[in-house]
């Protein structure tokens, strides 16, 4: 079972990594958005560092969604999914090896580089902290999400946008208690723990949710 | 391993594409499946592996201890299941990884299809038939007693198909199970053959 995970996901960061993958693309879109915002804002600082936290969010949001729809469509395209179906491992195992992979090449750069796009927005040391410490946790819950939308989308063409329709509604509670969190750290009444631990518990409500559903909505996809 | 097919028939949304179909195959055995284009013969393969379920009958799998019928069969189908963007080596490495069951080396089963030259080429590269070459190279780098062909040789010139059939004899001998479909005339010796007709609509049958 190991091996078979292991060469799935190798095989995924291996495929970011060359012409046509994704990999590094979600960062470059997310430092485009968190860069355009100050100018359509303009200079005011305080300004900036009061919503920033909400920006890298929005931001981390959206980059998440690129890529997303090649996630099983690629697959789908030139048969792999059948090959990926006569796995001595589960399906979900399967799921699990993709969305884990896809989230080491988008979810995880975009919260190492929090803090370098924090200094766009003007964010205070303490605050670009929290913004690594959220987006780490709160991210996997996007990737998961995302997953059972580009589980369902895997056969159409154009699916990005239906994918994109379906799943952000259901990123919004991982919004909001990652951009309170954010908050938190930067004072207030609520403490940081309170809405960061929930953003953890929507994490893992997501990964189980998400790498079932994803399961089976390729099961049933044919 | 044994396989037994009873009766089998598939719809795809409301049509029903074939009814009828049965057959049995022990160790060494060989199916060849015939019938027009659109008569079925991909959908058979596909309820083979899983990937569809029967609308009646049944597929019976026994002697495979405690494997499941996915975790015993190669599918080679009309899309290669390659990456163009790795390497053929790459292709196949991961293939034995991923099947588990290893059998041979990468490097071992490219040159049995004759392709060790485009073994460090990304698969973009390469043409339909070395596509298929490579895909084909899939089958025996993991043990899998039954293999599922979904016409093997298209693409493939002649030296190619005696390769392929050469590989398949070796797999019947090692006591492989074969269900292949074609338009071309396989020269696979005492192969079982099945034609899938596509079944008209009774007038029972279009109420329910």
């Amino acid at each position: 079972m190991i091996r078979s995970f292991r060469a799935l996901l190798v095989r995924d960061l291996k495929l970011a990594a060359r012409v046509g993958g994704s990999g590094m693309m979600g960062l470059i879109f997310f430092l485009a958005i968190v860069t355009l915002i100050p100018f359509a804002l303009g200079p005011d600082l305080n300004l900036l560092s009061r919503i920033g936290p909400a920006i890298l969010w929005i931001a981390a949001l959206l980059a998440t969604l690129i890529g997303l729809d090649r996630l099983f469509q690629a697959d789908q395209e030139d048969g792999s999914l059948d090959l990926l179906r006569l796995a001595p491992i589960p399906l979900e195992v399967v799921v699990f090896a993709k969305v884990a992979a896809h989230w080491l090449v988008t979810g995880l750069p975009l919260a190492l580089a929090a803090p370098f796009l924090g200094l766009l927005v003007a964010l205070s040391p303490d605050a670009m902290l929290a913004m690594v410490a959220t987006l780490l946790v709160g991210t996997p819950a996007l990737t998961f999400i995302g997953a059972v939308g580009a589980a369902l989308t895997a056969s159409l063409r154009r699916g990005g946008l239906i994918l994109a329709i379906l799943v952000l509604p259901f990123m919004i509670p991982t919004l909001i208690f990652g951009v309170s969190a954010a908050n938190a750290a930067l004072g207030g009444t609520v403490p940081f723990a309170t809405p960061f631990l929930i953003l953890a518990a929507l994490s893992l409500f997501a990964a189980v949710v998400g790498i079932v559903g994803a399961a089976a909505a390729l099961r049933s996809g044919e | 391993m044994r396989l037994e097919v009873e009766d089998l028939a598939c719809n795809r949304g409301e049509r029903r594409i074939f009814s009828g179909v049965s057959f049995a195959l022990t160790a060494g055995e060989a199916l060849i499946v015939t019938g027009r284009n659109g008569a079925g013969k991909s959908t058979l393969l596909d309820l083979l592996a899983g990937r569809l379920h029967p609308a009646a009958g049944r597929v019976v799998l026994s002697e495979a201890g405690d494997r499941t019928l996915p975790e015993c069969l190669h599918y080679v189908g009309h899309r290669d299941a390659l990456k163009s963007a790795l390497t053929a080596q790459e292709n196949l490495d991961f293939a034995r990884d991923f099947l588990g069951d290893p059998a041979l080396e990468s490097q071992e089963a490219l040159e049995a299809v004759g392709l060790v030259h485009a073994a460090r080429l990304p698969v973009a590269y390469l043409s339909a038939g070395q596509r298929r070459r490579i895909a084909l190279a899939r089958l025996l780098v993991a043990h899998r007693p039954l293999w599922l062909l979904d016409e093997p040789t298209s693409a493939l010139d002649t030296a190619s198909q005696a390769t392929l059939l050469g590989l398949m004899e070796t797999h019947r001998a090692r006591g492989g199970l074969i269900v292949a479909t074609t338009h071309a005339p396989l020269a696979l010796a005492g192969a079982k053959e099945v034609r899938i007709e596509r079944s008209r609509p009774a007038p029972s049958e279009a109420v329910a």
